[in-house]
């Protein structure tokens, strides 16, 4: 028997390409722009959502039925809260200097449009299991262009990844700088990053043309 | 016929039927009509018969910028070897600028860019044409002119090679090719550079050929540029003359210095109706103004000779005109027929602003020496809201004559609304 149904997979598999929330709905840009100059605050942060929101969608699924409409954000945004906290709190704990250069943007996932936006689109309409699936599938579609634009930033903004030079030392001028390279200042300010995700989507949408808006 | 005699313009157009639906074809098409008309008219409707078409309006262009390209060939090599040499103290036009030892540093330094620019471009110009399969665009022709002609001479060839493919797709071929771009895309490639390479881009060094080389050594070379002197507050160690900074003698970007042709340029440009001369009054106008009130705060005794700004708010105020970018930007970047406003009140706006802004940024923010290309992309990005407004304005105009005209029959008002819905 297969692990999850062709359905559920789906859940998992569809905001990966053909739904992705930051490409196809273009929600959570924010965070994309302002967190994605290293790999490694993208993958922390790709992490960090991908805990709230699969969690959230649970506990939300779990009170649907008895959450009154009229103040359903509200309680939304105290278990979105909550989850954030506790994201907050562990990173200070275990990874200081990294919560320091995510610094509000951690605060700021309450604000991210994807979470609010699966709550009131997936988790208040379904059961607890399919919710889950539905917050890892968006988390990891978020995640997954925040580690293709952190790479593409920090590879020729810094000439790092994940801290670790690979393409030689610029000081000294070794590896690729030996020859004249220089790293490129605009990839680490945040307007590279909206090109960036400009270019994913410009190559997403001509790959499949179906994906493509109407005007 | 034989073979032998057919002309080249005849045997261009029969190898044209062997591409017709090929693949291939918008590029050849691309060179077959840069050289001749094409065989093709229009076969119904009416015809317009016009000579200006878009090959011959980027031409002209071109033509007011070769001047200001052999004097920057020229002066590339004066600016080498007066920094090294000294200025020569008795300066003769022949015996100590137009040289072949000055115009050999152009031929090396120049020249790569410019090919650089063109190559790349207009390589990227023929991919996107085969890609979508449209004809290839002239859009580049000028942009590939300006590009080297608005860069530090000592630009790597690679990082240039990087900023217009940058420039040219992003600034161009996403929003849909030329006419379409709401940045201009030589200013946008600047931006580019500027913004990844701060370190190539401005300085002292990067304006004359080979200071970064013999930076730090025994016989280091500097090529700090008037605006770098002023921001520095040390307006009084520059050597340069009123004529000087008129006729180009002065270190700057490659072709941004000599002043006087680009006035030339710029008035055969209003004269072969190709640019506004609105812009170029209206931008003149602005940045006089900014100029004059910085001196009139000056002369106030507002801002004190120990400021930062007291430099550049103390020079004189048409003099800002005659240094920089600002009469380069003017003449060839601000009255780009795509980017800037289309209507003419408009263009008196957008002008104005252009001038008022790129002096402001120039004296205000240290970061930026020069701020001509910031304050043309700014206004750019509102030309069209500009034009907007201006439609706008003209259209309430309008419907207030007509309601106020007596002969109307009864239900115009109600039919002046209707329109002033649809077009608004």
């Amino acid at each position: 028997m297969a692990l999850l149904t062709k359905k559920d997979a789906s859940l998992i598999t569809d905001p990966l390409a053909d739904n992705n929330p930051i490409t196809i709905q273009v929600l959570g840009i924010c965070s994309a722009l302002a967190i994605t100059a290293e790999l490694k605050a993208s993958v922390v942060m790709a992490i960090s959502v991908l805990f709230v929101l699969s969690v959230g969608n649970v506990v939300i699924s779990l009170m649907r039925n008895i959450i009154p409409s009229k103040i359903r954000i509200i309680v939304q945004l105290i278990v979105v809260a909550t989850l954030v906290i506790i994201v907050d709190q562990v990173l200070k704990a275990f990874a200081y200097e990294l919560s320091k250069t995510l610094s509000v943007f951690v605060g700021l996932i309450i604000t991210n449009c994807i979470i609010m936006g699966r709550f009131e689109a997936f988790a208040l309409g379904n059961g607890p299991w399919r919710s889950f699936l539905d917050g890892i599938g968006n988390a990891l579609g978020y995640g997954v262009i925040l580690v293709i634009v952190g790479f593409f930033r920090e590879l020729l903004g810094s000439g790092t990844l994940f801290g670790y030079p690979v393409l030689g030392n610029p000081i000294e001028k070794t590896g690729l700088y030996s020859i004249g390279y220089e790293n490129n200042g605009f990839m680490i300010i945040p307007p590279a990053a909206l090109i960036v995700v400009g270019i994913i989507i410009w190559v997403q949408r001509s790959r499949n043309p179906a994906l493509v808006e109407d005007h | 016929m034989s073979d032998k005699r057919l002309t080249l313009k005849k045997r261009l157009h029969i190898i044209k039927h062997h591409f017709r639906g090929k693949k291939m074809a918008p590029a050849f098409n691309a060179f077959h009509t840069f050289l001749f008309t094409p065989d093709e008219t229009t076969h119904n409707g009416s015809h317009v018969r016009a000579a200006d078409d878009l090959k011959r309006t980027m031409n002209t262009v071109i033509m007011a910028l070769v001047p200001v390209l052999v004097f920057s060939m020229f002066n590339a090599g004066y600016q080498h070897y007066s920094a090294i040499n000294g200025f020569p103290q008795n300066f003769s036009l022949m015996d100590d600028f137009l040289t072949w030892d000055n115009f050999w540093i152009g031929i090396i330094k120049v020249l790569p860019l410019l090919v650089v620019s063109y190559g790349v471009g207009l390589l990227v110009e023929f991919i996107f044409a085969v890609i979508k399969g449209h004809e290839v665009e002239e859009g580049y022709l000028v942009t590939g002119m300006l590009v080297p002609l608005i860069v530090p001479i000592d630009t790597p060839l690679w990082m240039l090679a990087v900023a217009v493919v940058f420039g040219v797709v992003i600034g161009k071929e996403v929003f849909g090719g030329t006419g379409m771009n709401i940045l201009n895309p030589a200013l946008t490639i600047r931006a580019f550079l500027f913004f990844a390479y701060p370190t190539w881009m401005s300085g002292d060094k990067v304006w004359v050929y080979q200071a970064v080389e013999r930076a730090g050594g025994p016989d280091a070379i500097s090529g700090e540029t008037i605006l770098g002197y002023l921001a520095q507050n040390k307006g009084a160690e520059m050597s340069y003359s009123v004529s000087d900074m008129f006729f180009g003698f002065i270190p700057g970007s490659v072709g941004e210095t000599p002043t006087f042709l680009i006035l030339l340029g710029g008035l055969f440009l209003i004269f072969s109706k190709i640019a506004s001369w609105r812009i170029m009054l209206s931008a003149v106008i602005g940045s006089l103004v900014m100029g004059l009130i910085f001196n009139g705060v000056v002369d106030q005794g507002w801002i004190g000779e120990t400021s930062k700004f007291y430099g550049l708010m103390s020079f004189p105020f048409w003099q800002h005109l005659i240094v920089g970018g600002l009469a380069f930007g003017i003449v060839y970047m601000a009255t780009d027929p795509v980017t800037g406003a289309q209507t003419n009140r408009g263009k008196w706006f957008y002008g104005f602003f252009i001038g008022f802004l790129s002096v402001m940024i120039r004296v205000f923010n240290p970061a930026y020496p020069e701020g001509v290309f910031l304050a043309i992309l700014l206004m750019n990005v509102f030309a069209p809201t500009i034009d907007h407004y201006v439609v706008r304005g003209n259209i309430k105009r309008r419907m207030k004559r007509l309601k106020n005209a007596t002969i109307l029959p009864k239900d115009s008002e109600g039919k002046a609304n209707e329109l002033q819905a649809e077009t608004v």
